[in-house]
């Protein structure tokens, strides 16, 4: 009963935030705007002038592989790393000057965990949200919530230490709310997790969505932010690759459908030569064939027409998977 | 309500604060930090606590009491003379505050700092790095002030403190104690491994021998007692010993400027260092 009600009284709150919101960019608010936002490591150029802007309420999604520059991204925008060049404003704020202010906006889940392994798990909840100068009359009630969210109620009193792993993410997670925060950055906050958790989670991302909170994502997992993100930057080598919706990205970057054929690893090569031309585009790999085309199954009766019988061959829709590896290649290269 | 709960909101509390002198490392929420080091006490480790804070009463025990029997009275600088014990309990009092002021800011500090992570949690928070380095030292300096006064509460009815004026040794602790803590966070931050932390073990034993703690200063060359003069540990010493001894004159004043320059330069240092390394 008392959430309810608390949770009204937030949205109404942020409306009335919404109305007083002077940041106007085509109309809508916007929350987040970089423009050539570099991070340099010495010579290393780990974000590479990489421009973006975030209106209020999106779910925006950060992908790329290992050592992109995404949780660099993500942490200059939590205004816990200084920026080398470019601009940047969180809620029209500058992050190098108005950082405390900034940060009191945000909600944090970073790549790794850093809980205080010297408190317990409610403690640890009842510190985070003291250290954004919340009361602990406040505090209590919105523990307790964060809790059940967590499913840690029967863990409470545990130390850190003595969680498993998919605890202290949950843990996380929940501590990232605690300030009721407008803005969800969330750095691979499902790595870890099981299949339960991770719905329970895209669950309540989606009512924090619905309640006006913008969110911040990075995940390796496709269908993640097929899921969630509204719209998303693949980002490679601190750069920009691509920027859309998923559907849009799935349109450029890849064909309505995929078909896979297996004829076996050691024919693989000599049958690619006689599919040429069959579909938009072929992807030759060790195990199989990926012929993307507007239609699969015609791709697969010109197969047969051609005279080759795969050992194997399945039918599916693109997926953002298909965009990313076509962006960001397969092979894994530092 | 809604105004009620727009008014406690994290962003309202952060934003009253906007626009002030320093409002990028400093949120005034310091004491936060005293909080978790409270809730934290338990696990802490408390014969490492007691340990701190016995050793200068060890000290008082074995020296001022056995071998103070050889030494008979002492006097310095043509002051009236007093026995032993009496000269070396303020310069044993001075020690505990730094002792205690020493330990929770470095040794407690450089774990949190390369283990815990603790840190960066809280600098997403919207605490600021100076609420981070000034809650710490004065945690550290709580510490310190709790050895002194345990200190007291021994030397006091034992009659080591002439006259009652002498209690004002206690406040001139807070200032040794947040001077060290100051300090000695400053030294942590920038401390790499844990043998450079060793050299803090290594610097401070000799200057608790050297500075006057056990003999006036004046049985050393001029240039030696200079190089000592300009030594933390001796300029609490010396101002515990004009208090306790009711020696009020300008000279205090010097070494109260001198631990003012060392928490304000220590804060600073402090400040600039944590940003750099959880900022950058
Ligand atoms: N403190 C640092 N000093 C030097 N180089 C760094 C530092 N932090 C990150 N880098 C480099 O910057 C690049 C981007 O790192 P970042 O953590 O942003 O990648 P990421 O996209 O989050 O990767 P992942 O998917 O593995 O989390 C990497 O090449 C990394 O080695
Ligand atoms: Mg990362």
């Amino acid at each position: 009963m008392i959430s309810g009600v608390k949770s009204t009284n937030n949205a109404m709150g942020r409306l009335l935030h919404l109305m007083s919101d002077s940041q106007l960019h085509n109309g809508v608010p916007s929350m987040i705007s970089a423009r050539n936002l570099t991070k340099e490591y010495g010579d290393f150029t780990a974000v590479d002038h990489i421009s973006f802007e975030v209106p209020r309420g999106e779910a925006f999604g950060l992908l790329g592989p290992n050592g992109a520059g995404k949780s660099t991204t993500m942490r200059m925008i939590a205004a816990t790393l200084a920026r080398t060049d470019g601009e940047l404003a969180i809620l029209g704020k500058e992050p190098n000057a108005q950082g405390p202010e900034i940060r009191a906006h945000l909600g944090v889940v970073p790549q790794q965990d850093n809980l205080d392994s010297e408190l317990k798990v409610h403690e640890n909840l009842m510190i985070y949200g003291r250290y954004f100068g919340l009361s602990r009359k406040f505090l209590k009630g919105k523990i307790d919530e964060l809790l059940d969210f967590a499913q840690l109620q029967d863990k409470r009193d545990s130390k850190v230490n003595e969680l498993s792993g998919g605890m202290k993410r949950r843990l996380t997670i929940a501590r990232a709310l605690i300030n009721e925060p407008e803005i969800l950055m969330l750095d691979e906050p499902t790595t870890g997790l099981d299949p339960q958790a991770r719905h329970i989670l895209w669950d309540r991302l989606f009512r924090l969505k619905e309640l006006g909170v913008t969110l911040i994502l990075t995940t390796h997992y496709m269908d993640e932010a097929e899921q969630l993100c509204d719209r998303l930057i693949v980002m490679d080598k601190g750069r920009i690759m691509a920027e859309g919706t998923p559907a849009n990205l799935i349109r450029e970057y890849s064909s309505r459908e995929v078909l896979e054929v297996r004829f076996g690893s050691n024919k693989n090569a000599e049958v690619a030569e006689q599919i040429q031309g069959i579909g938009e585009r072929i992807d030759v790999l060790p195990d199989r064939i990926l012929v993307y085309a507007e239609s699969g199954e015609g791709a697969l009766e010109e197969l047969t027409r051609r005279g080759l019988e795969p050992l194997t061959s399945l039918v599916r829709r693109s997926s953002l998977e298909d965009v990313f590896l076509r962006l960001t290649g397969r092979s894994l290269v530092e | 309500m809604i105004l009620a709960a727009a008014l406690d909101s994290a962003v309202a509390i952060a934003s009253r604060r906007a626009n002030r002198l320093g409002s990028s490392v400093y949120a005034g929420r310091s004491l936060v930090m005293v909080e978790r080091s409270l809730m934290a006490l338990k696990t802490s480790n408390w014969f490492a606590v007691l340990s701190g804070f016995v050793e200068p009463v060890f000290y008082l025990a074995s020296f001022g009491f056995g071998l103070g029997g050889l030494v008979g009275n002492v006097s310095e600088g043509g002051s009236a003379s007093v026995s032993y014990a009496t000269f070396i309990a303020p310069a044993l009092l001075a020690t505990s505050a730094m002792n205690g002021a020493i330990y929770d800011s470095t040794w407690n500090v450089y774990f949190k700092m390369h283990f815990g992570k603790i840190y960066h949690g809280i600098l997403a928070t919207s605490m600021g790095a100076l609420d981070v380095a000034l809650g710490e030292i004065v945690w550290a300096l709580l510490r310190g002030l709790a050895y002194a006064i345990g200190f007291m509460c021994i030397v006091y009815p034992l009659g080591l403190v002439p006259s009652t004026w002498g209690l004002l040794a206690i406040p001139a602790a807070v200032l040794i104690a947040f001077g060290f803590a100051s300090f000695g966070m400053a030294i942590t931050s920038y401390m790499k491994s844990f043998q450079q932390m060793d050299w803090v073990n290594f610097i401070m034993l000799p200057m608790f021998l050297f500075s006057g703690t056990f003999y006036p200063l004046d049985v050393y060359p001029s240039w030696l007692q200079t190089v000592i003069q300009a030594l933390p540990l001796y300029q609490a010493i010396s101002m515990e010993r004009a208090i306790m001894l009711g020696q009020f004159d300008a000279s205090l004043l010097w070494h109260v400027l001198y631990f003012v320059v060392m928490i304000a330069s220590g804060l600073v240092f402090t400040t600039r260092r944590l940003t750099a390394l959880f900022m950058r």
